[in-house]
């Protein structure tokens, strides 16, 4: 090509730029704001869990904290799982029982009943906390979270895990 | 602070100067609008990887997840359904656009020397858009995808010699298709092909720039620089494209159909639509002519493609001076859209509810009785108080629907038995994208028709779509053995239609009446 190539006049070339500048980041746009919802929304559709039965109150010695292990159903993305899951209940009174998730407050351990020190501790950053569920050390940056509670006859029904507020 | 950063990148890495070399290539000033296609092909490549990402970010690629998770995709997550709509219109309107590249590069004569290598490694990428058309089709694992994909394995079968290594290379075992072949195609649809793909689209962009976007037969003016001018027109071109396919997305509501279910013989299998003149051509080829349909032609036509720029080798460019050439272009396209329109005429029309049991007819009736629609509609984007069944998928068990129609539908439901309900709560879960439109698409006569067969208990002896007995005759095709006239005498007194049968008397209200015989004489096939 012995003919040297020509370019648009300045005017012209800032209009083409700014165009095609403009298309592209309305296209991004069109893009990236689904794609946020997409990834950032979560399911559309969701539901308190369904009560669960876990335990028998009268066979719950008052004020000694015992690991239940019940059957749980739970929705995970696109499935419906049938799951173990664990609670930490301590009878309270005749007809009273509370119910700790056994899940640590500060990085998601499990906690577990040390009887000689009377405390909850986790295994892992050595969060303690006490039986009315109160971080007694550690790094833990709250309680522990507690289930809701029905007792139905003598039998103790387990609903949604209530986050406990921050100390 | 930003302008030392931008030297500091430049002088490392020589980006900059990198793009600018790419952007101020020379091109000859007869170029436009015509060679936006090439541009346009590669963003859709690129819609196409960055919503096939996001599908598998929700995804589970297994026969045993797949719908389910798919499903997920389309009724709980925000987006859903756009994602899934860019990926599969995104695919379509990627044939489209490939197709017309090549169309424009034929029509220019712009395959010839010295552009051989660049025609030849186009059509390998057309053969890969296909091929990444082919396996996509299997990943939503419903009957759509299984029973197209059982036909491809089954054409793969028969390649003369080879046809057993290539069914157990597609993952098939005794001509079925299950969890290795979904493996497979997977495995093929989102590492080999992108892989490969990308691949050759950095080569084949290569060799443009290597050899120069082709001049038309005579250049007047000077040469112009790729940018901005002809960037511009790409990207109005590509923003055209886009503007189609984000509203393909939002409004063409791509089904999800039934689960894949190897039993259905109800289903009438079709492919993609760029593969329906493929499967209208075996309509010609019987017995051992067979391959002269699934492989002869098409390999034929493969390798004329591909070899294009060595059987034409005239100079000519100017299509005056082409006749043959575009002769056997026109030939192409009468012969492609020929076989694709005998494809869809010949396909059978067949309303979603053909296949339901009188159950399931009488199911709807109910749904319509309690007035459920009063709050739940079920074609989509319709606003009502309750879910949309169109839009979300029913997950409840039978209990808890059974007593939320109990307690939801008050009096208008006052009347439906409990066994009713059970089998509504049965027949909700099983509507799919395919056929939820029959709550409302059902003509009520038909619906009303299936409540008293329902109440008067014909399933106990008779037999419709699979469902009830066989003491008394089935039911599917009684319009074609008898008349309207001879069906209502026949309920009235059937001993004097058949002497000797042990079906009691019907006296049906006139209603009732012209209810059953409707859904009767609907019960064709």
């Amino acid at each position: 090509m012995s003919m040297k190539s020509t370019s648009p006049s300045e005017p012209r070339r800032g209009f083409l730029v700014a165009s095609i500048t403009g298309l592209m980041g309305i296209i991004s746009a069109a893009l990236a704001l689904p794609t946020a919802g997409y990834l950032l929304g979560g399911s559309k559709h969701k539901r308190p869990a369904d009560w669960v039965a876990a335990g028998d109150i009268a066979k719950l010695e008052p004020n000694v904290p015992e690991q239940i292990v019940f059957e749980r159903v739970r929705r995970d993305g696109w499935k419906t799982v049938k799951e173990k899951a664990s609670a930490w209940m301590i009878k309270t009174g005749e007809k009273e029982v509370v119910a700790y998730s056994p899940v640590c407050t500060h990085l998601g351990c499990a906690v577990s009943w040390d009887g000689a020190a009377k405390n909850f501790a986790c295994p892992c950053h050595t969060s303690s906390f006490g039986t009315d569920g109160k971080v007694l050390a550690g790094p833990a940056p709250r309680a522990l979270d507690r289930f809701d509670i029905k007792i139905d006859g003598t039998t103790i029904l387990l609903g949604e895990i209530r986050q406990s507020d921050k100390a | 602070m930003i302008k030392s950063a931008r030297a500091w990148i430049e002088d490392r890495t020589g980006l900059e100067s990198g793009i600018n070399h790419f952007l101020n290539e020379d091109i000859p000033a007869s170029s436009g609008w015509h060679q936006v296609f090439g541009s346009i092909a590669m963003f859709l490549f690129m819609v196409q990887v960055f919503t096939g990402i996001m599908l598998a970010m929700n995804y589970a690629p297994t026969t045993s997840e797949a719908h389910s998770s798919l499903r997920y995709i389309l009724t709980e997550l925000t987006a859903g359904r756009l994602m899934r709509g860019l990926h599969h219109w995104g695919a379509s309107m990627m044939i489209c656009i490939v197709v017309l590249h090549m169309l424009q590069v034929f029509l220019w004569g712009a395959y010839k020397k010295p552009r051989e290598a660049t025609w030849m490694l186009g059509v390998v990428l057309l053969l890969l858009t296909l091929g990444f058309g082919l396996t996509g089709y299997l990943l939503p694992w419903d009957n759509r995808a299984y029973w197209g994909t059982v036909v491809t394995t089954q054409i793969a079968a028969k390649a003369p010699g080879m046809g057993p290594y290539i069914l157990t290379l597609l993952g098939s075992q005794d001509g079925q298709i299950g969890a290795v072949t979904f493996a497979r195609f997977y495995g093929a649809h989102v590492l080999i092909l992108p892989a490969v793909t990308a691949l050759l689209i950095f080569l084949h962009v290569y060799l443009v720039r290597r050899h120069g976007v082709a001049p038309a037969p005579v250049e007047t003016a000077p040469p112009i620089k790729f940018y901005p001018r002809q960037v511009f027109k790409d990207t109005v071109a590509i923003f055209v494209t886009f503007a189609v396919l984000f509203s393909l997305a939002v409004a063409v509501r791509v089904p999800l159909g039934k689960l894949a279910d190897p039993t259905d013989v109800s289903f009438i299998p079709r492919p993609e639509w760029y593969f329906l003149f493929l499967f209208e051509l075996l309509k010609y080829f019987e017995g051992p002519l067979e391959i002269v349909g699934s492989m002869v032609l098409p390999g034929i036509a493969v390798m004329l493609l591909f070899l294009t720029p060595f059987i034409d080798r005239g100079k000519a460019i100017r299509l005056r001076q082409r006749t043959g050439a575009i002769g056997v272009l026109l030939l192409a396209v009468i012969g492609w859209g020929g076989l694709t329109a005998a494809a869809l005429t010949s396909t059978p029309h067949r309303d979603a509810w053909k296949g339901f049991s009188a159950e399931e007819m009488a199911a709807v009736g109910n749904f319509r009785r309690a007035d459920c629609w009063k709050c739940h509609a079920s074609s989509p984007g319709e606003s009502r108080p309750g879910p949309n069944l169109a839009d979300i998928a029913v997950l409840r068990d039978r209990d808890w629907l059974v007593k939320h129609f109990k307690d939801s539908s008050g009096e208008a439901g006052r009347g439906i038995r409990d066994i009713q309900w059970k089998q509504l709560a049965t027949f909700l879960p099983k509507l799919d994208d395919d056929n939820v439109a029959s709550l409302h698409a059902i003509p009520q006569s038909l619906v009303a028709g299936a409540l008293v067969y329902q109440q008067n208990n014909c399933g106990a002896c008779h037999f419709i779509n699979g469902v009830g007995m066989k003491t008394g005759p089935p039911l599917n095709g009684v319009a074609k053995r008898w008349d309207r006239k001879w069906m209502e005498e026949h309920f009235v007194d059937p001993d004097s239609k058949s002497p000797g049968t042990i079906m009691p008397a019907y006296k049906f209200s006139p209603a009732d009446m012209t209810a059953i015989l409707d859904y009767m004489m609907y019960l064709t096939e």
